[in-house]
């Protein structure tokens, strides 16, 4: 079994420093979880403190049932991908690949199938002998990935292994990093800033903002049921549009236009949150409608964006690229209630 | 041909002639003048210096050097054969080594193992004693000398009875500061992620230090073997001090400055002599010139 | 036994080139190997101190206790008595002849005149080189005196400034210039007491010069060339360039280099040992030093220059230190 379990976890650096907050989070065994987050939320730190690269100021971090707080890095079974991979420079892909095994003392003969296998599995028969120099990014970054598959490890941790690489390399490897989830049936961590590639890729996704855990779900569950305006805000894009609303009679009533509520909410004032997508030219019976002043119009060829204002606050809607409009139109589009969310102007916590 | 090829040929063409091109072509001419004339200046003295030391004594004291370059030509190893045969140059030669090889390998060895933590590991006052180190590279050397010297003398260990030994150990005092500051700003510059990716892997300090700091670190540690082992191969004033000026100990430079004061008019042969202790380190500096110039580099820019 | 016929033949050589490598590697394994055995907590405590140890040491018994022991001495008469200031009013006093006066005034001399004629050599040879495709030739025959002794370094300049009497032919490069160029009387340019610190300043200028233009012109190269081209299409001319954009950008290497020739002209000692023992007006602190302690068997005489010669320097530490700490909070 290697769960990871991560049990009122804090780091704190200073007494006026605390860069992860009360961090509970349990992962389950063969799951790809993915910690995503701005950059300096705490996500590398909180994988840092798994793989054993920082201390653990309180809480309990288990993998498996044991608890690994004092337990040295080398000896958690854990193997970590880096972000700049991380290579001995000096040495050959097969010598940097060796190099974990030969730590452990492991026979000539089974360091050498191991890394066979390996070297096998991510197509890096025939570069063993270079240095990683001598290697493009990808290649290079499948060595790091080889380094960590030799090992066997309970866990892997990946901290932003694509950032690296360019979009087109991404997208490919995004798939293989999938499809060698499947074949290890392994625990990954994956540490991102990229929500792409959150989505995508995790079986669950963790969002972490200013060293605190905001929400754990599946990618269709944070995106359809963002539990707070931060993460309704960081998912998406083009981001999801907010609009101040008070509410009157089980409506909610925003500068330009109304919407009707689906259910009663207990409170006067509120953010009124739904995604691009939520509207549309074709409008329907039971829907809202609102319209916007259109100032910019996108093209995209399978989407077509506009940017505009409904009375004071602005909007982006995505509709069907045949709609024809053009800056300075004012377009009526609808809006589809199932998509809409409400937040607490206070709290930012989710009220629907 | 496309109108816009034509028209930069016809450019190009006019240009030939124009006052410009002629102008440009005289600054290039003036700045290889001037750049050769100024290297050629540079390298009189040496020139000088080494074609003397392949004429005859009489020729040396009739007429100029200059002269030599006109035929008749008239060279001899003469000079070289004496002062090979009559004074001190070859034990001088191997007192040298003996003096140099040690004083770079114990130094460096040890730097590096300090700058290996002070670059990786932490530990109260860190920060504090590599400031202090830095403080001491400018501190003159001329401060150590007496008390050591009394230590030396107390406990024996002097020329007589330990041989190099204690002008080994004085150089390591002396080449430590600037060696430790040149490696640990080396080994600070290595990526973190290779020291957490080796925890990770299980290797200890050792290994890490042997087999990933070390090896990523060649460059640098040959820079500052070359920058050692000259400094201490021309060193004068720390020989003078700890070794003196007895035949049988005294390295090159202190036989090279006792024939400079003694030889008055026999002088011929100081030629020869001073091309003699400049073999080595002429060669060192010219077969691995780039790292030297490295090392000068990384320790001279502070940031 | 009669250690020293040991250590100056071959074997000896070999048994050192082995054995001193085999020996620290030994304490280091040892040492970690120790470090081991101890308690968790206090592993992370020790291996620091195991690491610099042998450092510590030597610095502290070379350089830090030894300095401090110099201060004392400094206070002392040859038996040991304690004098007060009387070893510095010695070095202080009858100015500007007497003591060491003369000594400080050249090393004024080449503090002034080495550090700027090297700093402006320098940059003069770095600019110029940097215009030309063999660059890289001009600068290795310019750097070469870098790696030989100033012993030899004044061997050379010794020829150069050779005199013989006005009737006979002059076998000295300068001299020749002088006698048939200028058709003046040849000079004694080492015993001339108007001429022979700034013929020893040259010599040194010399053998230093391509240490200035390498670090020069490593910064040099390092100046963007967009900024160049940009200062060009803004319609700069080449002087222009150099003075507003160039060297602004140089002058912390300019700083740099310049602290560090600095400290080397205080330290001056092996071109003046060499070519005039200090003798005729030329003598420099650190030469005074090794005469006081060698020729006139005065300790205190020699550890009150010494202290004077670290006051000097003490105004180039501050500010490496502070020029240290600065580049420390940047990273």
């Amino acid at each position: 079994m290697s769960s990871v379990t991560y049990d009122h976890v804090v780091k704190r650096y200073t007494s006026d420093l605390t860069v992860v907050k009360d961090f509970n989070v349990e992962i389950a065994d063969k799951e790809f979880m993915v910690l995503v987050g701005p950059s300096g939320c705490g996500k590398s730190t909180a994988l840092r403190m798994l793989a054993g690269l920082e201390t653990i100021t309180e809480g309990q971090i288990r993998i498996g049932d044991r608890v690994v707080n004092h337990v040295a890095a080398k000896d958690r079974d854990i193997a970590m991908v880096f972000q700049s991979y991380a290579l001995y420079p000096h040495m050959s892909v097969f010598d940097n690949m060796a190099f974990p095994l030969q730590m452990k003392k492991m026979s000539r003969s089974e360091i050498d199938k191991r890394v066979k296998q390996a070297s096998g599995i991510l197509g890096l028969d025939n570069f063993l002998k270079r240095k990683p120099k001598a290697l493009s990014g990808g290649q290079r970054q499948r060595v790091a990935l080889g380094r960590a598959i030799v090992r066997n490890p309970k866990v892997f941790l990946l901290d932003e292994p694509l950032s690296n690489l360019d979009a087109k390399l991404r997208g490919q490897t995004r798939v293989e990093l999938q499809k060698l989830h499947r074949d290890l049936e392994t625990t990954f961590i994956y540490v991102t800033h990229d929500q792409v590639e959150a989505m995508t890729m995790g079986d669950r996704i963790a969002i972490m903002n200013a060293g605190i855990l905001q929400q754990v779900g599946a990618p269709g569950e944070i995106y359809d049921h963002p539990a707070n305006l931060f993460v309704a805000g960081f998912i998406g894009t083009p981001t999801m549009n907010f609009v101040p609303v008070t509410m009157e009679n089980g409506n909610a009533k925003a500068s330009g236009f109304d919407v009707k509520l689906p259910k009663p909410v207990g409170a006067d004032k509120g953010i009124l949150g739904f995604r691009p997508e939520a509207l549309t030219d074709r409008i329907q019976d039971d829907g809202s409608t609102l319209e916007i002043k259109v100032e910019v119009v996108e093209r995209l060829g399978s989407d077509q964006f506009l940017y505009g204002t409904a009375g004071e606050d602005t909007i982006t809607a995505r509709v069907d690229p045949r709609m024809k409009v053009a800056p300075g139109d004012r377009a009526r589009l609808g809006l589809d209630l199932r998509g809409i969310h409400l937040f607490d102007s206070q709290t930012e916590k989710a009220l629907l | 041909m496309t109108a816009e090829a034509a028209a930069r040929v016809g450019v190009s063409h006019t240009a030939r002639f124009s006052p410009a091109w002629v102008a440009e072509r005289l600054q290039g001419a003036v700045l290889h003048v001037a750049v050769i004339s100024l290297t050629v200046a540079w390298m009189v003295p040496a020139a000088g210096l080494l074609i003397s030391s392949f004429r005859h004594f009489t020729d040396i004291n009739q007429s100029g050097w200059w002269t030599a370059l006109a035929p008749p030509y008239n060279f001899t190893l003469e000079n070289y054969v004496q002062v090979l045969q009559s004074s001190n140059m070859g034990q001088s030669l191997f007192n040298s080594f003996m003096i140099t090889i040690p004083a770079t390998l114990i130094p460096v060895t040890i730097a590096a193992f300090a700058a290996y933590a002070f670059a990786w590991m932490k530990f109260p006052g860190r920060d504090w004693i590599f400031l202090a180190l830095v403080g001491l590279l400018a501190v003159p050397l001329q401060l150590s000398f007496i008390p050591v010297l009394k230590v030396f003398v107390s406990i024996g260990l002097v020329v007589q009875n330990w041989g190099f030994v204690g002008v080994w150990l004085a150089h390591t005092g002396y080449g430590l500061p600037f060696s430790i500051y040149l490696l640990a700003n080396f080994f600070r510059a290595l990526p973190s992620d290779l020291f957490e990716s080796a925890e990770i892997d299980g290797a200890g300090t050792l290994t890490v230090f042997f087999r990933i700091v070390l090896p990523l670190s060649v460059p640098a540690i040959a820079s500052l073997v070359i920058f050692q082992f000259l400094w201490i191969w021309n060193d004068l004033l720390v020989a003078l001090i700890y070794v003196g000026g007895t035949k049988s100990v005294a390295p090159l430079t202190v036989t090279l400055a006792n024939l400079t004061n003694s030889l008055g008019q026999g002088y011929n042969l100081l030629t020869a002599a001073a091309f003699i202790s400049m073999i080595i380190p002429l060669v060192v500096f010219l077969s691995l010139q780039r790292y030297f110039v490295r090392g000068i580099l990384a320790g001279s820019v502070k940031g | 036994m009669d250690l020293s016929l040991l250590l100056t033949d071959v074997p000896t050589l070999v048994v050192v080139i082995v054995g001193v490598p085999a020996v620290l590697g030994a304490y280091i394994l040892g040492g970690e190997f120790l470090v081991r055995r101890l308690p968790d907590r206090a592993r992370g405590s020790v291996r620091p101190w195991i690491w610099v140890a042998p450092a510590l040491f030597f610095v502290t018994a070379f350089l830090v206790a030894p300095a401090i022991g110099t201060v004392f001495t400094s206070f002392q008469s040859h038996g040991g008595d304690w004098i007060g200031l009387t070893n510095y009013q010695r070095q202080l006093v009858d100015f500007p002849n007497g003591g060491a006066w003369i000594a400080i005034r050249n090393n004024l001399y080449w503090l002034v005149l080495y550090t700027l004629f090297v700093l402006f050599f320098g940059l003069l040879l770095a600019v110029l080189f940097d215009r030309v495709p063999y660059e890289s030739v001009v600068k290795s025959l310019i750097f070469m005196p870098m790696a030989i002794s100033a012993v030899a370094l004044g061997v050379i300049w010794k020829f150069m400034f050779w005199y013989q009497p006005a009737d006979a032919p002059q076998t000295g490069t300068l001299n020749a210039i002088v006698v048939n160029v200028f058709h003046q009387a040849p000079k004694t340019w080492l015993t001339d007491p108007n001429v022979n610190n700034f013929a020893l300043i040259a010599a040194a200028i010399w053998g230093i010069t391509g240490f200035s233009m390498v670090i020069l012109s490593a910064a040099l190269k390092g100046i963007p060339a967009d900024l160049l081209e940009a200062a060009r299409v803004d319609g700069a001319g080449e002087i222009t360039i150099f003075r507003r954009v160039i060297f602004p950008l140089m002058m912390p290497t300019v700083v740099v280099v310049g602290t560090t020739l600095v400290i080397f002209a205080l330290k001056a000692f092996d071109i003046v040992y060499v070519m005039t023992a200090g003798n005729f007006g030329t003598d420099v602190l650190a030469n005074r030093m090794y005469k006081l302690l060698y020729q006139a068997d005065n300790p205190g005489g020699a550890s009150a220059v010494a202290i004077i010669l670290l006051l000097a320097v003490i105004p180039v530490l501050i500010f490496n230190l502070r020029q240290f700490r600065a580049v420390e909070a940047r990273r």
